[in-house]
């Protein structure tokens, strides 16, 4: 069940496995893959914006693909099988169950993924992440277009399988000693984010399948040449995607609910409280997803209902914020790299929450609508605070998946690099959105503001890229030739705080893995 | 449950205190700028691949270029020929979608005179990136 590379295990053992813990591994490698083409594509951004003119990009529409392409990769690929390999596994060991509830279908719902990526790289659409009508109806070349389409189609349904499985694996599986109020809070972010998933998907279902008929000429739902209506697609789309920003953000803030009570060895300031806020940012996830819509001419009315409901989500985001630090105060922390990874993700989770009321107050959407500003914003989400948390919880989980210790010295080097770069490059973005540039461009007029503030980004973007070579570096060499790690307490945090499943879980062998 | 909770209740009564004044200032701030000025003068503005032309309320249109007064009202109606834009005036924040089959409408009144750049800034493909205008105030 763990990858040992002195001793490897023959590579069908994990491919046809449906044990949680393979299927977590090849969620885990799979994700890192996705991470390291999706970041390749946004190098590739930054570096034709470095300055005015084509610099290493031939022409808009190789410009075009790349992002729409980085954008799917990242949200589709990376985010979210990184998510479902640390979900599958700590949750059935977190509830004290043999496996996940249907193995079968586990093992299903990831192998969904590569086909899917397969259509995603191999087509190369160009209509962003978003595929927005009518331009994806009559403009976007075929047939990158509809292998997108069913290429998301398929990653969808891995979706929706994985949240029932994790569903029903927590509610029905867990021990019945267990009731739901004890389960963890990195289990419960599961039920969460899986709830909000299997609610939220099917409505984009459907909007793909209307996307495609009408790309076939068949229908004309969003085609305005034929009486349809490109702005209902948007809402079909923000209304599955506002709550995936949740399905994709609560088990990042469930990883640091491991993280940071074990790495300030004390019990989580209230554990309830976690709860409360899981739950109420699963209802109010529901209520903003028009805010990404205020200038298609939405009336007064409409702007102030998404308006309020936007803001409804930020209570229960200060929630967590409040309960981490209540958690870290007072307590010993030690600054392991894990623990870094999750103060660093707090720190930007505030300042992107910041952001975002900003955003949704209406007159300033205005100001930051479609410019750099909401490529900052929602960056310092997705890699600030989703992937911080999930990178730390790579760390964290790494003497779990190997039997070894990576390289703390490298550890903190690839945390210090993706601090400064991710701050030089998102909260730089921001700016360059005040000054009015706007977001999916090939080029920029030579404006001297613009100029030195892409370089800042570009800057910024190749500190990341360094940073994340040396995690690989560390990832490849320490699961090979790192020290063997003290699988009692790995982390040197005395004993009692870590990997207290092995105690608990009667299926799982007395090792603990 | 268990323990007594009472700085996070004030913490979020305090977060919640502050949206509610983010929330409230937002909306008297839009309601106030919704409404276009009775006299504003009405500009049509067609957005398509990839250029925006213009046609003022006497009739006279422009292509890629957009001469308008100083100190003066003029309220922007905008559609597009084919697929999604947006009007943007960076300098005096002038931003809304132009979507086909639906007219959506700005106002604004320059108190500058100069010469400013117009943009697209929603995703229309090919030359988005150079979808661009100027924009001419003159002084009054």
């Amino acid at each position: 069940m763990v990858l040992t590379l002195a001793k490897p295990r023959p590579i069908w053992q994990i491919m046809f496995s449906t044990h949680h813990t393979d299927v977590g591994l090849m969620y885990l490698i799979f994700s890192i893959m996705a991470l390291f083409i999706g970041g390749a594509m946004a190098i590739a951004i930054r570096v034709e914006l470095f300055a005015p003119g084509a610099q290493i990009i031939a022409d808009a529409m190789t410009f075009n693909r790349l992002f729409t392409s980085h954008g799917t990769t990242m949200i589709f690929l990376f985010l979210l099988p990184s998510a479902s390999a640390v979900g599958n596994y700590l949750v059935p060991i977190m509830v004290r169950y043999k496996d996940m509830a249907y193995p079968k279908l586990n093992a299903i719902a990831f192998w969904m993924i590569p086909p899917a990526a397969a259509l995603v790289w191999l087509g190369m659409a160009d209509f962003g992440w978003y595929a927005n009508p009518p331009y994806s109806v009559i403009s976007a070349p075929a047939p990158a277009a509809e292998m997108w389409i069913f290429g998301l189609k398929i990653l969808g349904i891995s979706s929706v399988l994985g949240s029932i499985n994790f569903v029903v694996t927590i509610l029905k599986c867990k021990h019945p000693d267990m009731s739901i109020g004890k389960v963890p809070l990195l289990a419960w972010s599961f039920l969460a984010a899986s709830t909000i998933a299997i609610m939220a998907i099917p409505t984009f279902a459907a909007g793909l399948l209307m996307l495609l008929t009408d790309r076939l000429g068949a229908t004309g739902f969003f085609n305005p040449l034929v009486g349809g209506d490109p702005i209902a697609y948007q809402h079909l789309f923000w209304f599955t995607f506002h709550p995936e920003v949740y399905v994709l953000v609560i088990p990042a803030i469930g990883m640091m609910y491991e993280i940071i009570p074990r790495f300030s060895r004390r019990p989580i300031f209230s554990h309830s409280s976690g709860v409360f806020a899981f739950v109420l940012l699963s209802i109010v996830a529901f209520a903003s997803w028009a805010h990404h819509m205020f200038a298609t001419g939405m009336s007064f009315t409409e702007k102030t209902v998404f308006m309020v409901g936007t803001l409804a989500a930020v209570p229960a985001s200060a929630m967590h914020v409040f309960n981490f630090l209540a958690t870290m105060w007072n307590g010993r922390i030690k600054f392991a790299t894990p623990m870094m990874w999750a103060v660093g993700g707090i720190a930007l989770f505030f300042s992107a929450g910041a952001g975002g009321v900003v955003n949704t107050a209406m007159p300033l959407d205005f100001i930051t609508h479609d410019s750099y500003w909401v490529v900052g914003h929602f960056h310092l989400f997705v890699f600030g605070t989703i992937a911080f948390g999930t990178i730390g919880f790579f760390y964290y989980l790494f003497p779990y998946v190997t039997r070894r210790m990576y390289n703390e010295k490298l550890g903190v080097v690839h945390f210090i690099l993706s601090m400064v770069g991710a701050s030089l490059t998102f909260f730089t973005q921001h700016l360059l959105g005040l000054y009015g540039m706007p977001r999916r461009v090939f080029d920029y007029p030579e404006i001297p503001e613009w100029i030195a503030m892409n370089q800042i980004i570009s800057i910024g973007a190749m500190i990341i890229l360094v940073g994340m070579g040396i995690f690989l570096v560390n990832l490849i060499y320490s699961s090979a030739r790192g020290k063997p790690a003290n699988m009692n307490d790995p982390f040197g945090l005395g004993g009692k705080y870590y990997y207290p499943y092995s105690q608990l879980n009667p299926h799982h062998d007395k090792a603990g893995y | 449950m268990g323990h007594s909770n009472w700085p996070e209740w004030i913490y979020v009564a305090v977060v919640i205190a502050l949206l509610v004044y983010v929330g409230a200032e937002a909306w008297n701030i839009e309601n106030l700028i919704d409404h276009a000025p009775e006299d504003a003068e009405i500009i049509k503005v067609t957005a398509q691949q990839w250029f925006w032309s213009f046609e003022h309320a006497d009739g006279t249109k422009e292509i890629g270029e957009l001469h308008l007064k100083k100190d003066h009202a003029y309220k922007f109606e905008i559609h597009s020929k084919d697929v999604n834009h947006n009007f943007n005036i960076p300098e005096f924040l002038v931003l809304m979608d132009a979507v086909p089959g639906r007219i959506n409408t700005v106002w604004f009144s320059p108190n500058e005179s100069g010469e400013f750049d117009i943009q697209c800034r929603e995703y229309c493909g090919l030359i988005h990136y150079n979808m661009r205008a100027k924009l001419f105030v003159e002084g009054s």
